[in-house]
């Protein structure tokens, strides 16, 4: 059976993007005049194309790891973890105009290392600059996203021409492939998040950044998977998935939620039991000016699921996860948010018009991606191996 | 008194549900599956209730995490005050981080260690405890399904004998305890 974009969806979409565009202008308006209102343009962007991009690439990554460890349950809902990771060309897209237009802006205050004058007076940065130029920036996230996309493609090619002829053959290409990807992105989603964020706040660093980040984003790929499967499964489209599905997709948001929120206070609780003054000044200016976002954000992420997705039976009910899953999200856009936003611009971040249209604005724009994908090819997928031990997944 | 006791061996598991299946729906009781596995979706033909396993596991996380906090507030702040490098410095409350790793560590140790101490418990098992499976061969490749005439009373202990030789049975065997 093929899913075909409802005529609600689409009205939610257009809503979605013209609220986000309406919040935008108001956004502007309300910062008019502000010194600080192209950074803060860009800010937002950047933390929200960061955001979209990186769920897309922890769907993506669990896809992969699907096929490296030659996974059975999930082939059922295949299609659904193929369409959210089909963001990843338009996620490719916004971050390298955002990038384009951070560099020829000398860094635009976010990457301070990018610009010539702050350098020559930092010794600190000077030190960084065979690692931190704008050359070599360019060089890995050109590598890093280029290395997604011919993974991405080929992948979603090979798995619509198994509809069409079938065997094993395709299936055993995706597992080397799989492993393959596998190798590149642990190093790709460590350094990716020390060049695109952690290089924000340039004098600080943490070796536990990149699985910090990575730990959030898969977070946030797994509860959008959620959400994508509900809501297939209430319109009658992948009737065949049951409960059992939930249930394991339902644990890996619990699981992940604990993995982020165990990476957040180790990196934490060193850097305060250490007290060393170059490390704690990231915290300080959080907890200083923030603290109600960067504890209020730790809450949502850890504790929600905590209370709420503890029991197996709130891991099966629909309307528990999608609320659950909702608050998710949201917390995790706060993190990188507040990852982004605090870095580059200090107390002056806030949370207001702007930022949150640019949010509903992204967000029509990666639905409306991924439910065209989702139309675009039959919704479960016809020769996977291991398609009839899915179906027959029972937990 | 004595009891009667029919074993019924089997040697696929699959065979085995499919009999208990049949056996259940003539409404006779089954009092007990030996496996050498966990059959899966066997719980719920047979009638097992749902392990509280769980419940006991919450009560002995809660004694843990109690007896860490108490053990590191006397040790460190009440009976003599540590101070190293600074942390913790005499109040609980503001160096909570510095002790959360031991309250997750000793929380989960006693889970862990309560659960599987109950578990042992509960189903008999403890180090020294005599086997109460009827046959070894349930612990190999081999399966029994145990059934007791006393707990089906509307049904004759021939009639269950008849039912149970026609699942498809290796062996049986039936025991006085």
């Amino acid at each position: 059976m093929n899913y075909t974009v409802s005529k609600k969806a689409k009205t939610v979409i257009k809503l979605l993007v013209a609220v986000g565009i309406l919040f935008s202008i108001l956004g502007l308006f309300s910062h008019m005049g502000e010194d600080n209102l192209f950074q803060r343009i860009l800010v937002s962007g950047l933390s929200t194309s960061l955001y979209f991009f990186f769920i897309a690439l922890g769907a993506f990554f669990f896809l992969a790891l699907m096929y490296a460890t030659e996974t059975g349950w999930y082939a059922v809902i295949k299609r659904v973890i193929e369409s959210v990771s089909s963001y990843i060309p338009y996620g490719i897209g916004f971050l390298v105009l955002i990038f384009l237009i951070i560099t020829l802006t000398n860094g635009s205050h976010i990457y301070t290392w990018m610009d010539p004058e702050t350098v020559a007076h930092d010794e600190i940065i000077q030190g960084k600059t065979p690692y931190l130029n704008k050359i070599f920036f360019w060089i890995r996230t050109i590598v890093y996203l280029g290395t997604y996309y011919i993974f991405w493609k080929a992948f979603r090619k090979r798995s619509l021409e198994e509809d069409k002829i079938g065997g094993t053959e395709l299936h055993f290409m995706n597992y080397k492939r799989g492993a393959k990807f596998l190798v590149f992105f642990a190093v790709f989603s460590s350094t990716q998040s020390w060049d695109w964020i952690m290089s924000i706040d340039v004098h600080w660093f943490s070796t536990l950044f990149g699985w910090y980040t990575f730990a959030g984003m898969w977070c946030s790929a797994m509860t959008v998977l959620v959400l994508f499967a509900l809501y297939l499964k209430k319109n009658g489209y992948l009737e065949k998935i049951n409960e059992s599905h939930i249930h394991d997709l339902g644990k890996w948001s619990f699981a992940l939620s604990f993995l982020w929120s165990y990476m957040w206070f180790s990196q934490y609780m060193l850097i305060w039991y250490a007290d060393i003054g170059e490390e704690v000044i990231y915290y300080q200016i959080r907890i200083e000016h923030f603290k109600l976002l960067y504890f209020g954000m730790f809450f949502i992420n850890f504790f929600f699921p905590m209370l709420l997705l503890m029991s197996r039976d709130a891991k099966r009910h629909a309307g528990t996860l999608t609320v659950i899953g909702l608050i998710i999200l949201v917390g995790h856009w706060l993190d990188v948010y507040q990852m982004v936003a605090i870095g580059s611009m200090g107390p002056r971040a806030s949370i207001g018009f702007l930022e949150i249209g640019m949010l509903l604005l992204m967000l029509g724009i990666f639905i409306h991606v991924i439910l065209n994908t989702l139309a675009s090819a039959p919704i479960i997928p016809k020769n996977h191996p291991f398609l009839d031990e899915s179906l027959h997944h029972e937990i | 008194m004595a009891e009667k006791v029919i074993y019924a061996m089997y040697d696929d598991e699959e065979i085995l549900k499919d009999g208990a299946k049949l056996l259940v729906s003539k409404g006779i009781k089954i009092e007990e599956v030996f496996s050498p596995f966990p059959i899966h979706g066997i719980d719920p033909i047979i009638g097992v209730k749902p392990t509280r396993l769980g419940i006991f596991s919450f009560i002995y996380g809660l004694i843990g995490l109690t007896l860490a906090t108490l053990g590191m507030w006397y040790f460190m702040i009440e009976d003599w005050p540590m101070n190293v490098g600074g942390k913790p410095n005499g109040s609980y409350l503001e160096n909570m981080l510095a002790f959360v790793p031991i309250s997750f560590e000793f929380t989960v140790l006693c889970a862990a260690h309560g659960m599987a101490i109950t578990y042992l418990i509960a189903n008999r098992t403890l180090p020294g405890m005599k086997a109460d499976n009827p046959d070894p061969r349930t612990t190999d490749d081999k399966f029994v399904m145990e059934l007791r005439p006393s707990q089906n009373p509307s049904v004759s202990q021939q009639e269950i004998l008849d039912l149970v030789k026609k699942t498809g049975i290796i062996e049986l065997e039936q025991k006085e305890i």
